[in-house]
């Protein structure tokens, strides 16, 4: 492997009742999915700010991606139906701006779904090395 | 219009219904007005005026100066009876402290086009009809309003009060417009264009925070830009990641409430067109979610404090919109 191979950052947001399980079960499967993915654990999808998602961009993410239960299994009821208008809303913004749409994305992971978490962060790793380098969305006090 | 409306008031202020009025004053020029509160029948003789300058939404400045314990007199312009509708929908003032009147609008004039066709020293500008004469100190010349109207006026969509106490004039329609035109147009560019676009608005953005101070759906009282967590709470904007997030979160924050007054795009000091992101929120709810105009009547639900379970995935951006 050499040096100069891109290696980008991906921040998972992935909630506490079914997408944190279902990472933690990839694992105790041993299923591999890259080291680039860093997960942050949120009570629940809807937990999730349009500004969290700009900010992990600010500090020099590559790709976000947003994991949930899938609509109709959210833990309090409902909150995942709101993330998926907010995230819509808010990818539409981004491409909007003439940001690379690639870049986020929103899945949704049940606890009993391992294999199709490591599937989807090995696909999403994937897109975005080769989308390459967060230029569009970046600040560059943060990347240094 | 005007003399029939300070008649009005001084009527409602001295039968003790009203104790204060807010219109709109006059400063140095006749372009230059401005929101005020008026509290005698002596100051709204002196001061008082509605004319095709009067654009500033009444409602942000209502928020503002409303008192809960005397009656206030407010008039309203259409849209700014949007504004003011969703206010009241979102508890954010007292509709029983307050007096509506509504008030027809023409359309209002844009300095800035005026100056930009080179009028220099301007003394005066007065508007009857269709006609806009502006004399200045190097000559007079007078203009069609249609050509120095200002943009949002051009796109009006709807000369129909939503909320008032009483009407001043008779109550005009929605219209049909075409005011999502531009947000297809940039629709239809590639990324790069339409990234280029951006950059070349955004970076002019000074962060001088008017579009939000003036936006009506603006009315929280602590707000996340002046949290210094934020990350984006700087006076300027430090690089171009800040002013793409600055209107990202401040375009993000209304959407769903935002009712298309303009008012974000007439305040901005650097001509950035705000109202583009803005009406792309409310063209995606619409395409996604139904037709919603925000404002309409009291006690609507915003389409992003709502959901059915047959939404679409937000992969549908991904696959090309709508």
């Amino acid at each position: 492997m050499s040096m100069n191979e891109f290696k980008p950052k991906i921040v998972a947001f992935c909630c506490n009742w079914c997408s944190y399980a279902g990472a933690d079960l990839a694992g105790t499967n041993r299923l591999n999915y890259p080291a680039d993915v860093k997960i942050i654990r949120v009570p629940c999808s809807c937990r999730v700010n349009p500004m969290f998602i700009l900010r992990a961009f600010q500090r020099g993410a590559d790709g976000v991606i947003l994991c949930g239960c899938h609509p109709g299994d959210c833990h309090y009821t409902t909150g995942n139906y709101y993330a998926r208008r907010r995230m819509t809303m808010l990818f539409s913004m981004l491409d909007y701006l003439g940001i690379e749409k690639e870049r986020t994305r929103v899945e949704w992971v049940s606890a009993a779904e391992g294999a199709k978490f490591a599937a989807v962060m090995n696909d999403f790793v994937k897109t975005v090395t080769e989308l390459g380098e967060n230029k569009r969305l970046e600040d560059l006090r943060c990347k240094k | 219009m005007q003399e029939v409306m300070k008649k009005r008031a001084k009527e409602l202020l001295a039968s003790g219904e009203v104790t204060r009025v807010i219109g709109w004053k006059k400063n140095e020029f006749d372009y230059d007005i401005t929101p005020a509160v008026f509290e005698t029948a002596e100051a709204i003789d002196r001061d008082f005026v509605y004319d095709d300058f009067c654009g500033p939404n009444l409602s942000k400045f209502t928020f503002q100066h409303q008192k809960n314990d005397t009656k206030t007199l407010v008039f309203l312009k259409p849209c700014d009876t949007y504004s003011m509708t969703q206010m009241v929908t979102e508890h954010r003032v007292n509709r029983d402290a307050l007096y509506i009147i509504g008030i027809p609008c023409f359309g209002k004039i844009d300095i800035e086009k005026i100056k930009a066709d080179g009028m220099t020293g301007i003394l005066s500008v007065t508007s009857e009809g269709a006609d806009v004469k502006v004399h200045t100190l190097y000559g007079d010349k007078t203009y069609v309003k249609i050509d120095v109207m200002a943009e949002r006026c051009l796109a009006c969509k709807s000369k129909y009060h939503t909320i008032y106490d009483e009407l001043i004039g008779e109550e005009g329609e929605v219209m049909e417009t075409d005011r999502f035109d531009q947000v297809k147009e940039l629709e239809a560019m590639t990324p790069d264009q339409r990234f280029e676009f951006w950059r070349g608005e955004l970076s002019r953005c000074i962060r001088c925070n008017a579009c939000r101070n003036a936006c009506p759906a603006c009315t929280c009282e602590s707000c996340v830009f002046d949290n210094p967590e934020s990350g984006i709470a700087q006076k300027a904007a430090a690089d171009s990641f800040e002013e793409n997030m600055f209107h990202i979160i401040r375009a993000f924050h209304v959407a769903g409430r935002c009712t298309d007054c303009g008012e974000c795009s007439r305040v901005c000091p650097q001509h950035i067109p705000l109202h583009l992101l803005n009406r792309k929120f409310i063209s995606d709810i619409n395409g996604y979610y139904g037709e919603y105009q925000a404002g309409e009547e009291v006690g609507q639900r915003a389409p992003l404090v709502n959901f059915t379970k047959e939404d679409v995935e937000p992969d549908v951006v991904a696959k090309g919109g709508k």
